[in-house]
């Protein structure tokens, strides 16, 4: 038998020159997934450069605090940011109480039948609705309607719907994080079910809760599309009615019905004139928005990062 | 002795309620979460029935206007290739703006489906904890920033670098040439939308497709290992097959996604409808021509304003059947460990 030698060898090389193959292989495949997260990072790093060395100059106290205006050395964003601000508080107050009702019943309370089933169904396809569908829904329903108008009041319902399946799933997510310890120990000192929520599960969840607030927060003040299909004016010099008073009774809602513009709108009315000093403004909006919703996004996965390491059951 | 036993219920310093108000208690909480729960399926019924109905009177109005009757209307709608609702004579055939809804989806995913799936697979597969839990977030933020400010990215930044990149192609390969008799990309083409959208749709699929292929189990990645293949070869031949329906449920997500996309394809790839395929071109999408028609301020109930909702129900059925696929193939993957 001298040729069995022979053959190992031959397989061994065989063997080897295989494996140096699938080593190659391997590194070229970490190349290549190294040079896609690069490309992904540099788009990113490109798009906030390009709008942080054209937008920065202009963005001044003087920017934020003017309205627009038709020459762009003049205009400014006063009317964009109010406007948004109103409107995510009226989205907040909605979408808030309403989401987490409803992913309370859904965790704590929904049987397990075809109906509770349906919803949840429902809910996930929801949360895929593209946003200008839920614009045409608003202009159907709150604008003509209900006579809501081209308002304030509409935009905050019509992003609180938008931002409704965000909050019910991290709701769900964070109460069913919740151990069955804590329920059984508060059925046992005679809590009802009801108390057994309000008092024990719902402060326990709050983290995972208001993270997902915030995601949705953040969601619905980067949101376009559904506010100009409601009719959004693009261009507006005033603001809305102030909502404290000087006089009695010191709170007013008239604020609730006016018109308005948000951020992100007036931006993309800057973007779609052809004028250059236009687009430094548009640069200098963008610059506001992605503050706004990056730093808000970040506050969320601090957030989460957080209550994900705090609490250990 | 008898009549002298504590009568609990005086000493105590309790002030409950009685066991009836309890109970109506419990049962009104439960009914008004049960409202706020059902409020979702209420959206869902107002927004088919509006669509619906607003569409009825879209095509009533195209039958009267020069169709002849609704069928003839909704025939044109499906089938004919001019769609110009504001200028005479108007015409409403629909596969303009489905044609720019395709091909800004497509261009979108090519960049996203390889990008999103080799990222994903390094990320489960290769990359160090540390390294995933750090780069995870980052990714996420691609899909946090504002659509407008992606819609100016590529109108302003993309499309111009295209434009460079494209006349310097062609200058290299067929020199010597006057400068107009390039092939010029408009400022306004759906190949820069697209791929803005693609940028976009990246973290909706490495990380979904992440999550499902770290759900695969590491006995079968063991398995592999001792048969002596490598992680790439484990990576691909085992978590790739054992993930896929949840893989396949990222896709559809981000197809959805790249389909209703509206304010990057309103700002960066053009607002006329044009019937083609070709990247290249501006064309309007469907999203892109509700919010042109939302801005010029149309009278409620003229036929221009109506067709919005025909464009919108389109749009709805699309994502809806996308969404379906997409839940059912991700509630496949959960069921089989």
């Amino acid at each position: 038998m001298t040729t069995a030698p022979v053959e190992i060898t031959q397989d061994l090389t065989a063997i080897h020159r295989s494996i140096d193959q699938r080593r190659l292989q391997e590194k070229i495949f970490i190349l290549l997934g190294l040079l896609s997260i690069l490309f992904a990072l540099l788009a990113l790093t490109a798009l906030v450069l390009d709008l942080f060395f054209r937008g920065l100059p202009i963005l001044n106290w003087r920017f934020i605090t003017s309205p627009p205006s038709s020459t762009p050395e003049e205009a400014g964003v006063l009317i964009a940011w109010v406007g948004t601000l109103l409107v995510m508080v009226v989205t907040a107050l909605f979408a808030i109480p309403m989401g987490v009702a409803a992913g309370i019943y859904l965790e704590e309370y929904a049987p397990k039948n075809w109906f509770s089933n349906f919803i949840e169904i429902n809910i996930s396809n929801l949360a895929g609705v593209p946003s200008i569908i839920y614009g045409l829904l608003a202009l159907g329903f709150f604008v003509y309607t209900l006579n809501l108008g081209q308002s304030v009041a509409t935009a905050g319902l019509t992003l609180g719907l938008l931002i409704l399946p965000i909050v019910i799933v991290t709701t769900r997510e964070s109460l069913r994080a919740i151990s069955s310890t804590i329920r059984e120990a508060a059925y046992a000192v005679g809590a009802s079910k009801w108390q057994m929520i309000a008092d024990h599960v719902l402060p326990y969840s709050m983290g995972g809760i208001l993270t997902g607030i915030i995601v949705g927060i953040s969601r619905a003040i980067g949101e376009t599309a559904p506010l100009i299909t409601i009719g959004a004016l693009t261009f507006i010099t005033f603001l809305p009615d102030s909502p404290l008073k000087s006089e009695f009774p010191f709170i007013s809602f008239a604020w609730l019905q006016s018109p308005f513009t948000v951020l992100p709108i007036q931006m993309f009315n800057w973007v779609s004139r052809p004028q250059e000093a236009f687009q430094v403004n548009a640069a200098a909006a963008g610059i506001i928005l992605l503050v706004l919703t990056l730093g808000v996004n970040g506050l969320a996965i601090y957030l989460r990062y957080r209550f994900r390491k705090g609490i250990k059951w | 002795m008898s009549d002298s036993a504590p009568n609990y219920a005086t000493q105590l310093p309790l002030n409950l309620p009685s066991r009836t108000v309890r109970i109506w208690r419990e049962r009104i909480i439960a009914t008004i979460l049960f409202l706020a729960a059902f409020s979702s399926v209420a959206t869902t019924l107002a927004i088919v029935y509006i669509l619906f109905s607003e569409s009825v009177i879209f095509f009533e109005l195209v039958a009267e206007d020069h169709a002849g009757t609704v069928w003839a209307a909704l025939v044109e709608f499906l089938t004919t290739t001019e769609w110009s609702p504001l200028i005479e004579p108007k015409t409403f055939g629909v596969l303009p703006l489905l044609t720019g809804t395709l091909v800004t989806c497509l261009v979108g995913l090519t960049v996203a489906i390889p990008l999103g799936t080799v990222m994903a697979i390094y990320l489960s597969d290769f990359a160090s904890p540390r390294l995933r839990e750090s780069l995870k977030p980052v990714l996420e933020l691609l899909a946090g920033i504002p659509t407008v400010v992606y819609g100016y990215f590529a109108l302003l930044l993309v499309s111009p670098t295209l434009q460079k990149l494209i006349l310097a192609v062609q200058m290299f390969f067929w020199p010597g040439r006057e400068e107009f008799e390039y092939f010029q990309l408009p400022g306004f083409n759906m190949l820069s939308a697209g791929i803005a959208i693609g940028i976009m749709i990246i973290p909706y699929i490495s990380s979904l497709a992440e999550d499902s292929m770290r759900a695969v189990p590491v006995y079968l990645r063991e398995g592999s290992y001792a048969m002596g293949a490598t992680r790439l070869q484990t990576a691909i031949g085992v978590v790739l097959p054992a993930a896929f329906s949840g893989i396949v449920a990222a896709y559809i997500l981000a197809i959805s996604r790249a389909v209703g996309e509206t304010m990057i394809v309103a700002v960066a790839a053009g607002l006329q409808p044009i019937f083609t395929l070709n990247p290249l071109e501006g064309a309007a999408t469907t999203t892109a021509f509700i919010v042109s028609v939302s801005l010029g301020d149309l009278p409620h109930g003229s036929l221009e304003y109506q067709s919005i909702f025909a464009a919108g129900i389109m749009l709805f059925l699309l994502t809806l059947i996308f969404n379906i696929l997409g839940y059912f193939l991700s509630r496949r993957f959960r069921e089989i460990y």
